[in-house]
């Protein structure tokens, strides 16, 4: 009896230790955004200022719009590498439509939404159906979007129509002078949405499973074909998504916007606390992994002596030491 | 016979390599012409097989990476830190000394490509001990590098386009050695040494081994850590030897540009040279093959008039092709639409 109390209870203790330690690469996050908040007040004149904080929301929307369904890719124990050129080719599609077919933005968003939305699903199929690695598949498929970029056109194209004109100008007030655009409360929409997906519905859980252990939640009887599938649609969905922010970010099409943005996304993933063998992580921490990305830019752009390579260097190191948190944290039990 | 030849792995890449060469010879009907000019050869075939020299280098180093289940993305950023080392150190300017023009580096010319090799392999050191001894996984190991190593090369070049005037080292990546171009030997000579390493000693076995059961292979004692960690730092060497083709090449480093996208190339080659990404088999041969193939479809994309941007979509194309052909699941997929499906048998 003794005996028996005793080996229930350790896997109780770790399972406690298991629940904290989760919460350690979030609190870390978290952390590291506070801290680079409060070295950048102390140093830098005017970056106290809600503008500059907005600012950090409104010059990364298309990032964090990405980033949540990066998140979902990621947490499933997947990746997505095409992000990127499905934002590039969201752009030209849109600026191809508005600008030499004549179509109006409520026809073209939807439209684009749509080949983002069906570009993901083909490569979740063909990553379920047929076995394939993730990395390779959408590789492929970043290849393929630009590719179709340079097809429309090869120079930039840029939008005069009044509608995205309007949108993209058009500041939403919030006292004190600070404003906010419509792109950044779609990427707070997609968070909030993203959030309670995770969390709240039957696909978000099954994500959460199928990173854990495929086999698993296999056995246990949870759809992972079809889980799997929706998470590279979600993921292009949010990739058009983001596109359609960049568009009104940029009021351009260009087969050359957002080269690398795939690696932005990952990193955000990544310093937002979500471990790269799945499983575990949480979509709010990716918004905050936006939000350092954005702080470290603005702090260099501040400072004015460091030059631009300085972000990436930062960002390279950051990547360094939340992967090292990760590590540390794994344990191990984890997949290694 | 045809069935022997047939079934052998390299017969895929080299007939796909073999059909781009006939499509180019239709297109182009002086593509095999060669001619002897200046004591070298000179053709579309020659030039090919140069501007191939670079990224048969990455692949080599990138398919032993793989071979033991991994991948090494940073391979771009460390051709750009080797090419803006070494172009760093070589400088050089045209002198006048005593009415002779003569070129003075900053330091010799062999002080600098040995720094260039020397950093490259810390590159790749660093790439395997966070693999092997941090137990990251490689993906995101490797993209650390490829983040922060452009940003690197960017700093060590401080952000322009350093220019090289030491003619002496425009030899690697534009000389000519018995009529062939220089990055061809060196090519050859890393492929050889490489081949005989693997082939001569156990390593080769160990490689393979570590891909197919990395449990197993460390049970049975091979030293599975230490062999991954030179596998990235031969890498990186290999990467970094490709850096300095390529900065011979143009005369120049640019941390920005140089070896972008190159990563993605070589992984490609290597994919297109039978070598499966989740580890285990693998074959250099293939993955030089699958470099020429690149290089070949490029050149024929500009050569028969077709945009060099759809160059893009034609990869795409190429990389679904070869993923799908190389998938147990498509295989039995289109058997069961050749042959009747079974009710119920099919998934």
């Amino acid at each position: 009896m003794m005996a028996a109390a005793a080996t229930a209870a350790t896997p109780a203790v770790r399972r406690g230790l298991r629940i904290d330690s989760r919460f350690v690469p979030l609190v870390g996050t978290l952390a590291v955004f506070a801290l680079a908040a409060g070295y950048g007040g102390v140093a830098y004149t005017g970056f106290f200022s809600a503008q500059v904080f907005l600012n950090l929301l409104i010059d990364n929307a298309f990032l964090c719009v990405v980033g949540v369904g990066m998140t979902f890719v990621i947490l499933s124990g997947g990746i997505d590498l095409s992000v990127g050129s499905v934002i590039a080719l969201t752009t030209m599609i849109s600026a191809g439509l508005v600008e030499h077919a004549h179509w109006n933005a409520w026809q073209t968003i939807p439209m684009v939404l749509a080949i983002g939305t069906v570009f993901g699903a083909l490569m979740g199929w063909l990553i379920e159906r047929f076995r394939l690695q993730p990395f390779i598949v959408t590789l492929a498929g970043m290849f393929l979007a630009r590719g179709l970029c340079y097809l429309i056109s090869i120079d930039s194209i840029s939008i005069t129509d009044a509608d995205y004109t309007a949108i993209s100008q058009a500041r939403i007030r919030l006292g004190d002078g600070a404003s906010i655009t419509i792109g950044a409360l779609i990427a707070l929409a997609t968070v909030a949405l993203g959030v309670w997906i995770a969390h709240a519905t039957e696909f978000g859980r099954t994500v959460y499973a199928i990173g854990g252990n495929e086999t698993s939640a296999l056995l246990m009887g949870l759809p992972v074909a079809r889980t799997r599938i929706l998470v590279y649609t979600l993921s292009g969905f949010c990739s058009a998504l983001a596109g359609v922010v960049f568009t009104f970010y940029m009021l351009s099409g260009y087969g050359l916007h957002a080269v690398g943005l795939e690696l932005d996304a990952i990193a955000a993933v990544v310093i937002g606390g979500t471990l790269l063998s799945g499983g575990v992580g949480y979509v709010a921490g990716t918004l905050v992994g936006v939000l350092i990305l954005g702080i470290v830019q603005t702090m260099i752009s501040f400072d004015g002596t460091l030059s631009s390579w300085w972000t990436r260097i930062v960002i390279g190191a950051l990547l360094f030491l939340f992967c090292l948190l990760q590590r540390a944290f794994e344990g191990r039990s984890g997949k290694g | 016979m045809m069935r022997r030849f047939s079934s052998h792995r390299l017969f895929w890449p080299f007939a796909a390599l073999v059909l781009l060469l006939a499509v180019n010879a239709v297109f182009n009907p002086g593509f095999w012409q060669l001619q002897w000019r200046d004591g070298h050869l000179y053709g579309s075939v020659i030039d090919i097989l140069n501007r191939a020299a670079p990224l048969a280098l990455v692949a080599i180093g990138m398919t032993l990476v793989i071979a033991t289940r991994g991948i090494d993305i940073s391979v771009g950023a460390v051709v750009a830190i080797s090419a803006a080392v070494a172009a760093l150190m070589i400088g050089g300017e045209l002198v006048v000394k005593d009415g002779v023009q003569t070129h003075v580096t900053r330091y010799p010319m062999s002080v600098a490509i040995l720094t260039a090799l020397v950093v490259a392999a810390l590159c790749g050191l660093w790439n395997g001990l966070l693999v092997a001894k941090v137990g990251m996984q490689p993906i995101i190991a490797t993209l650390i590098l490829m983040v922060a190593g452009r940003g690197i090369a960017q700093l060590l070049t401080g952000g322009q386009i350093i220019t090289v005037y030491y003619a002496p080292f425009f030899f690697l990546g534009n000389g000519f050695l018995l009529g062939l171009p220089f990055a061809v030997f060196i090519a050859a000579v890393v492929w050889a040494t490489v081949h005989l390493l693997l082939t001569r000693t156990a390593l080769g076995l160990f490689i393979q081994s570590i891909g197919i059961n990395p449990a197993a292979s460390r049970v049975a004692g091979v030293r599975e850590r230490l062999i991954i960690v030179c596998v990235y730092v031969f890498c990186g060497v290999a990467a970094g030897v490709a850096g300095l083709v390529i900065s011979s090449n143009v005369k120049s480093a640019d941390g920005n540009n140089a070896g972008v996208l190159m990563e993605l190339d070589a992984i490609l080659a290597v994919t297109l040279g039978g070598t499966a990404l989740t580890g285990g088999r693998f074959s250099l041969a293939g993955s030089v093959l699958g470099a020429l193939i690149i290089q070949t479809l490029t050149s024929t994309i500009y050569s028969i008039g077709v945009p060099p941007e759809v160059n893009m979509v034609v990869k795409a194309a190429v990389v679904f092709a070869v993923m799908l052909l190389q998938s147990p699941e498509f295989r039995s997929a289109v058997r069961g639409l050749v042959v009747r499906p079974v009710p119920g048998a099919a998934r």
